[in-house]
């Protein structure tokens, strides 16, 4: 019995979060965004460098081997610096797709190129979530008819894995699709929306009837979801700590009153637990599969309302200065209100979580 | 990350299960207190000479004798809660730490087997009237006359006087000390001249409490552990022992087991309560915090096998714990509509009237054993380093 981090996971999470900390400061994400990148090629370099992007790719396939707990530490490390770069599709879900589903040849052509990160690869999934302006995708032979929204990593990708209305996985080209910017409150990712109108694509082979490998990215992409959450929160906590520390009002540090500190406490009180139910949910991907999508489910589920009620207190912590661009603290919380909706809002997922038990 | 146990463990897992397969029957009624009618007595005296009771407890001292093992201690708390079988118990798990820490040899003789036995029940005198979360305001005065401390003043909150043998107490020995500094530690009968216990009756419409008075109650000069004076060191080592207990995430668990059974098993309008969207969705956030809480546990536990100061994940459990437990029942109340209102007895009377008698506990559990404020008043100075309240030199009115 052991529910801990690993020598190699604290060193893995040192590695990656020290690197973020100095690649990655606020001011770098407000020139980068600024500009419209919600992928600096700078900050990803590096990232490839250190193992980052191919953290599940195997080694003969020029990743690193690893699994969802480390995948989950370094999601948690990207939202803690709200980190503008592609990181959830690109290295977890569409891995996780090809190593499911894809033949060897289709594996062999893109993981290593994924690890390397010489290419960005966009999940376009959400029609499966919950299917709205679109009456989904279509496959006819070879080709792809319809629209995909909030396809992630979507306008940094350069090839696309796109899921049609029978839960089927294709390789798409994005210079094959039609491709519009969706802007959101989160100026530090990319979504976007893909039109394909008799677009060729590639099947993955392991997904032809069988609707598993969906489940499997949806499954891994909502627990590094609320790994960012856990990251971007976590930060949070610590600048309203920081900051409680330091203001001073009527000759005190205002977190020397008992109402400023008692909402120190109860965010902590409600994020540290978190903690190790991300830990849980991405142990028990590959370890306890039986549990894997009622535990990323309760993870999304619980993480989205402890991180909106984070990211509300620790805003109110700052008073006014919270409320402004200079403290930039809108950027975490904005990068929490995306990742709740994404893949499913709470409640949307926690009805997947009375499914997945039997309950109904 | 390894969440399975070494074949040892398992091993000692299935000796526990065997054990509690072949001797439950023996076991006395799961809730209930003292050796009233001896099947307890003989039921705790099994599970010491098995190591299920009273494990790290020299021989000595009535105890198995066991070197500390967190992990064993776990799997026997685990077993016994689903099996349903009341676990054996370490005498007073604040009392009995406390004289074997700090006590002399005499008092851990004295005091010591007995307790473990269960034949010496005891009571806290802690909380007065005007010292509550302030406790060591507290004004219960004992002054030395020949031989003996003569104790005058009053108790509340006082669990279990009622049925108490003994008591162990704060009083204020050094009026003109610091108020951390003039307080003893004393153990004392509660048979002896001068003490009224009066029930203090709850809302559950209960007596757990009590108002205990004392008037010119004589104490042996003996009966103090540690020194004069020393008694707020002491008894923080007991609070220390006590705030662990509550909020316990095994007991979270079982009790979210209960309300997904009872959701599922009742109808209105012979729908299953479980298939109203809305409960069902209360339920699965409420399912969200529990294991959270619970993994929370593991790790806890983690640290504490590898004698690693836990932090965080420690200082928050009594807070998150007790306030989880006071959601689940208000769950299961809510859910049933208005049979959720039943009560005391009743033939349409649902888990014996038990959510209601919860929430209402639970909300004593949320104030007691240091107030939800008080916690979190610790969370932020000792966890998050934020700075302690301003101290006045003079009381403010």
């Amino acid at each position: 019995m052991d529910f801990a981090l690993t020598e190699e996971q604290l060193m893995l999470q040192e590695s990656i979060g020290g690197y973020l900390r100095s690649a990655c400061p606020l001011d770098s994400v407000r020139e980068a965004t600024g500009v419209g990148s919600t992928h600096v090629p700078k900050i990803a370099a590096g990232l490839a460098e250190l193992g980052a992007v191919g953290i599940l790719i195997p080694e003969e396939l020029g990743g690193v081997g690893m699994g969802f707990l480390e995948a989950a530490l370094i999601s948690e490390a990207l939202g803690s610096v709200i980190a503008p770069v592609s990181f959830v599709a690109s290295s977890v879900m569409a891995p996780v797709a090809l190593l499911g589903a894809g033949s060897q040849e289709q594996r062999e052509t893109w993981l290593p190129r994924i690890a390397s990160g010489e290419v960005i690869i966009g999940v376009g999934i959400s029609e499966h979530i919950g299917r709205r302006e679109t009456d989904g995708i279509f496959a006819d032979d070879d080709t792809l008819t319809g629209k995909a929204m909030f396809v992630l990593d979507g306008m940094d990708a350069d090839t696309l894995i796109v899921a049609d209305n029978e839960a089927q996985l294709y390789l798409v080209q994005a210079s094959d699709v039609t491709r519009n910017k969706l802007k959101t409150i989160d100026r530090t990712r990319s979504v976007a929306e893909i039109i394909l109108d008799q677009t060729s694509a590639e099947i993955l082979p392991g997904s032809v009837n069988n609707r598993k490998h969906l489940k499997d990215m949806v499954n891994a992409g909502r627990v590094m979801l609320a790994a960012d959450t856990l990251g971007a929160a976590g930060t949070m906590l610590e600048q309203a700590i920081e900051y409680a520390k330091e203001r001073r009002q009527f000759n005190r540090v205002i977190g020397s009153f008992q109402a400023v500190k008692h909402m120190c406490s109860e965010m902590a009180a409600d994020l540290e637990p978190c903690r190790s139910l991300v830990w849980y949910a991405a142990h028990a991907i590959r370890a306890i599969p039986d549990e894997a999508t009622l535990m990323a489910c309760h993870a999304k589920a619980h993480l989205a309302e402890t991180g909106r009620f984070v990211a509300r207190k620790a805003t109110e912590v700052h008073g006014g200065m919270g409320f402004t661009d200079l403290l930039g603290l809108h950027y975490w919380f904005k990068r929490i209100g995306f990742d709740r909706q994404l893949l499913g809002a709470p409640e949307v997922v926690r009805e997947e979580a009375a499914v997945a038990q039997g309950w109904i | 990350m390894d969440l399975a146990y070494s074949p040892e463990y398992e091993q000692y897992r299935m000796e526990v299960r065997q054990f509690l397969d072949t001797n439950k029957d023996q076991s006395p009624p799961l809730y209930g207190r003292g050796n009233g009618d001896g099947i307890a007595r003989d039921w705790q005296k099994l599970l010491i000479e098995n190591g299920y009771a009273a494990r790290t407890i020299p021989k000595e001292y009535g105890g198995f004798g066991g070197e500390p093992d967190i992990l064993k201690s776990h799997i026997i708390a685990e077993e016994f809660a689903s099996a349903g079988v009341r676990p054996g118990h370490s005498g007073d798990n604040r009392l009995v730490p406390t004289v074997l820490e700090l006590g002399t040899e005499e008092q851990r003789q004295w005091l010591v087997p007995p307790t473990v036995r269960g034949d010496m029940i005891w009571c806290q005198g802690y909380s007065e009237p005007g010292s509550g979360s302030d406790l060591a305001s507290l004004s219960t005065r004992a002054v030395i006359d020949g031989d003996d401390f003569v104790i005058n003043g009053q108790k509340i909150w006082t669990s279990g006087a009622q049925h108490a043998d003994m008591i162990f107490c704060l009083v204020r020995t050094e009026p003109d000390a610091p108020k951390h500094q003039g307080i003893s530690y004393l153990v004392f009968s509660m048979d002896t001249p001068g003490i009224e216990v009066r029930p203090l009756v709850t809302m559950t419409g209960e007596a757990t409490f009590n108002e205990v008075f004392f008037t010119d109650v004589r104490v042996p000069k003996h009966q103090i552990i540690g020194n004069r004076g020393e008694g707020w060191f002491v008894a923080n080592n007991t609070l220390k022992h006590e705030r662990e207990g509550l909020g316990d995430p095994n007991q979270a668990e079982n009790r979210f087991r209960e309300i997904v059974d009872l959701m599922q098993r009742e109808t209105i309008d012979s729908n299953r309560l479980i298939d109203n969207p809305t409960y069902r969705d209360r339920l699965l956030s409420l399912q969200g915090r529990m294991l959270a809480m619970k993994f929370n546990g593991m790790r806890v536990l983690t640290s504490q096998i590898k004698k690693e100061e836990p932090g965080l994940p420690r200082w928050i459990i009594k807070l998150q714990g007790c306030e989880l437990n006071h959601q689940m029942a208000a769950m299961a109340i809510d859910s049933m509509g208005e049979l959720g209102i039943l009560y005391d007895d009743g033939p349409y009377l649902r888990d014996q009237g038990r959510w209601q008698q919860r929430y209402m506990m639970d909300l004593g559990l949320i104030i007691g054993g240091g107030t939800a404020q008080i916690q979190k008043n610790m969370i932020g100075e000792r966890a998050l380093g934020l700075p302690k309240e301003p101290k006045f030199e003079k009381p403010l009115n």
